[in-house]
């Protein structure tokens, strides 16, 4: 009697999950935690559920260290995600590592890529293909600290001799000279490396990298792009590379009166304890402005086939709608990938999205082949002017070389 | 039906009685032995000649791979950062073992003495052994950063003394990231010395005493040698320690690992960077097998210069 029940009951489950296939693909989704993001793509997946019930998504997260070796180990194991979000400095590897498809024109047609989105968005593209959309996009601005800037009675810098100025005026030291609150953080992991690379070396008058992507910062500008920087520590004292161990931290705890970041900070500085202001990064005395743009976009897996690769367009498609990006700038406060949708009149009107609305109009983006190794040649470059009094140009051609081996390996 | 079970039985309790006792002692201890030398087989001597194999190959995840010779020891040998890297793992080693050996034993050589407290101070010097080395990384980094948050500068500007870099330094940042690795061996080793000295018996003592030995010369005669097993156990036990080192320097610099400008990496976690953010899994086995070698040597060398002389 009691096995009759038990059969009963797993035809039953067999008839169910049976049923449930018939009816419903899923499709997985995968991106790094972060909780706000997390959210807001749980929002996203909310409303496309609702709106396409023969569709279910499973979201699936991983922390950010690990991300790119889980979707690597995932692909050797045959198993990967349907939709996954990858840095657009990533797309060279995932493309080579056969991790993700091209977008399909009938369904994504190129023009409208074009037309809709910002410039940057043709970083996704190799060859006439595009591979990812981006929800949202990302730009560097310059935090400052009201209070401090009230204390010293300055308005925010529009230029580098400005910013200089103003450092200068807010940075407090003890008696012996330390630094007890920095006047302009210092923290080459962060965004640093990008605020030298696409703004200094190209205010000082020279480019970061030639049409063809090679190094081409081994020049007079990157050097005084270089000296700019490091000057800020060794000559001006208004600034401590390790101060508060990281830029945004000293920041946070009211003893940074300005710091360099970006818009995905925005919401980890919400909370800070002081009032704060964004402005647009320095331009140079010729007025030459520049940004560092980057975001994350959505592709779709090699491995989706058939029902479940037509569920994972129809889901990258609503998660770089305009309306899912008016969702992810409201959560996650990243700006939205589409002109019309980042354009408008109540964002550019808003005095903390403005600045980094500005930014994008002018913004460079960096092609990256291997990004946290092409980071570290310029952390480097700077720990050996600061740490060991290398010569400026010689740090620079020595980072030059390094990083022009870093593409050449990613080429080959 | 009853018959023919009762005939199996009998059969096989013949074969078994069959046997003399040492054999059936034989087969129970390989019964027993099996199931942990088949798991070792499997997830670790197997993974340890897969990984010399790979170092043959330039294996990167994602394509199959390609058998290439010796290129990737070239590459390694060729490499200036290799040899940074190895430098720092002997340094870590060389200061780091002899360090805590000589700390650990002077305090619990004094340790044994002391009465007042006794469990209670032992408790103390056991609590870092018991910390988790990430959450110490953090905290021992928090207490290196400069002034105005940094607990030792703070110490050092207040009594006149110019604030040091530690971490920001490539000459102070290795010494920096021992320091809290030697202190949070220390308990364990404590621990193990004053069993040690517990296993003295307490005639030795009385003899020497009677025979008019100072405390120095019952130190050296009879307390060091007699502490010798305890002493080749910790030597061994903490070579390998340091020469694994990763979660220390991992925490303290995780902006920069291993930096700053390599000047703390050791070698295991230039293969974890090789392996996990480069994916340059044959490089990265390649690594592998020179740490192996290197603790094989540093272990076979430590058991034959402390071996017992017969």
């Amino acid at each position: 009697m009691f096995t009759k029940a038990k059969l009963a009951g797993l035809a039953a489950g067999i008839s169910f999950l049976a049923l449930g296939s018939a009816q419903a693909v899923e499709i997985e989704y995968w991106q790094y935690v972060f909780d706000s993001r997390v959210q807001a793509m749980d929002k996203l997946i909310e409303n496309f559920e609702a709106a396409n019930p023969d569709i279910t998504v499973k979201q699936t997260t991983f922390p950010y260290a690990d991300y790119q070796t889980r979707v690597v180990a995932a692909k050797v194991a045959g198993q990967g995600p349907d939709v996954v979000q990858l840095f657009y400095g990533w797309l060279d590897q995932f493309v080579a590592g056969g991790l993700i498809r091209p977008l399909d024109p009938a369904v994504f047609p190129h023009d409208a890529i074009e037309s809709d989105f910002f410039p940057i968005v043709s970083a996704m593209k190799r060859g006439d293909d595009y591979y990812g959309l981006p929800t949202a996009v990302r730009s560097l601005a310059l935090f400052y600290n009201k209070a401090i800037f009230a204390e010293a009675g300055i308005e925010p810098p529009t230029t580098l001799d400005e910013l200089l100025a103003a450092a200068e005026a807010t940075t407090k030291r003890d008696g012996a000279g330390n630094i007890t609150s920095a006047g302009i953080t210092m923290d080459m992991a962060g965004q640093d490396h990008h605020w030298w690379r696409e703004n200094l070396v190209r205010q000082f008058g020279g480019e970061p990298y030639d049409a063809e992507g090679n190094v081409a910062y081994d020049s007079e500008a990157g050097a005084a792009g270089l000296k700019f920087y490091t000057d800020l520590q060794t000559e001006h004292n208004v600034g401590l590379l390790g101060f508060m161990d990281e830029g945004q931290a000293a920041f946070r705890a009211g003893l940074a009166a300005m710091t360099i970041d970006g818009t995905f900070r925005l919401g980890a500085f919400a909370s800070n304890p002081f009032e704060w202001g964004v402005v647009e990064l320095p331009a140079n005395a010729e007025g030459v402005k520049s940004n560092y743009s980057s975001y994350f976009a959505n592709a779709i897996g090699a491995t989706a086939e058939g029902e479940e690769l037509e569920a994972a367009q129809k889901f990258l498609a609503y998660i770089s709608s305009p309306e899912a990006m008016e969702i992810w700038l409201e959560t996650v406060g990243e700006l939205p990938a589409r002109r019309d949708v980042a354009l408008t009149e109540a964002n550019l009107a808003d005095p903390i999205l403005a600045p980094f609305l500005s930014g994008l109009e002018y913004a460079h983006t960096t092609q990256f082949y291997d990004e946290a190794g092409q980071r570290q040649v310029a952390i480097d470059m700077v720990n050996r002017v600061l740490l060991e009094g290398q010569v400026i140009e010689d740090s620079v051609k020595q980072a030059a070389e390094a990083e022009q081996a870093i593409i050449d390996a990613a080429r080959q | 039906m009853a018959s023919v079970h009762a005939y199996q039985q009998t059969g096989r309790v013949r074969f078994w009685d069959r046997l003399n006792i040492s054999t059936k002692r034989v087969i129970w201890a390989w019964t027993f032995l099996a199931l942990p030398i088949l798991f070792y087989t499997g997830i670790r001597f197997y993974p340890t000649f897969q990984a010399f194999w790979l170092s043959l190959t330039n294996w990167d995840l994602l394509r199959p791979a390609q058998f290439i010779g010796l290129a990737n020891y070239q590459k390694m040998f060729a490499d200036p950062i290799f040899w940074k890297v190895f430098q720092n793992t002997f340094l870590y080693l060389l200061v780091g073992t002899p360090l805590s050996l000589l700390i650990s034993f002077v305090i619990a050589y004094y340790l044994d003495r002391v009465r007042f407290m006794h469990g209670f101070i032992r408790a103390l010097y056991f609590l870092p052994f018991l910390t988790t080395a990430a959450a110490m990384g953090w905290v021992w980094r928090w207490f290196y950063q400069p002034v105005p948050i940094g607990v030792i500068n703070s110490v050092l500007s207040t009594i006149g003394i110019e604030q040091q870099p530690f971490l920001r330094s490539t000459t102070q940042a290795l010494p920096a990231v021992l320091v809290p690795a030697i202190w949070a061996g220390l308990g364990f080793q404590i621990i193990i010395f004053m069993a040690g000295l517990r296993a003295i018996p307490g005639t030795f003592y009385e003899a020497a005493r009677i025979d008019g030995l100072g405390d120095w010369a019952i130190l050296r005669k009879i307390t060091i040698p007699l502490l010798k097993p305890t002493t080749v156990f910790l030597v061994v036990f903490s070579s390998i320690g340091f020469l694994r080192i990763f979660d220390q320097v991992y925490n303290m610099t995780t902006n920069d690992p291993g930096g700053p400008l390599n000047a703390t990496k050791p070698l295991v976690l230039m293969i974890y960077q090789t392996a996990f953010s480069s994916y340059q899994m044959g490089y990265a086995a390649a690594q592998t097998v020179v740490l192996f070698t290197i603790l094989l040597i540093v272990s076979l060398l430590q058991l034959y210069v402390l071996r017992e002389k017969k």
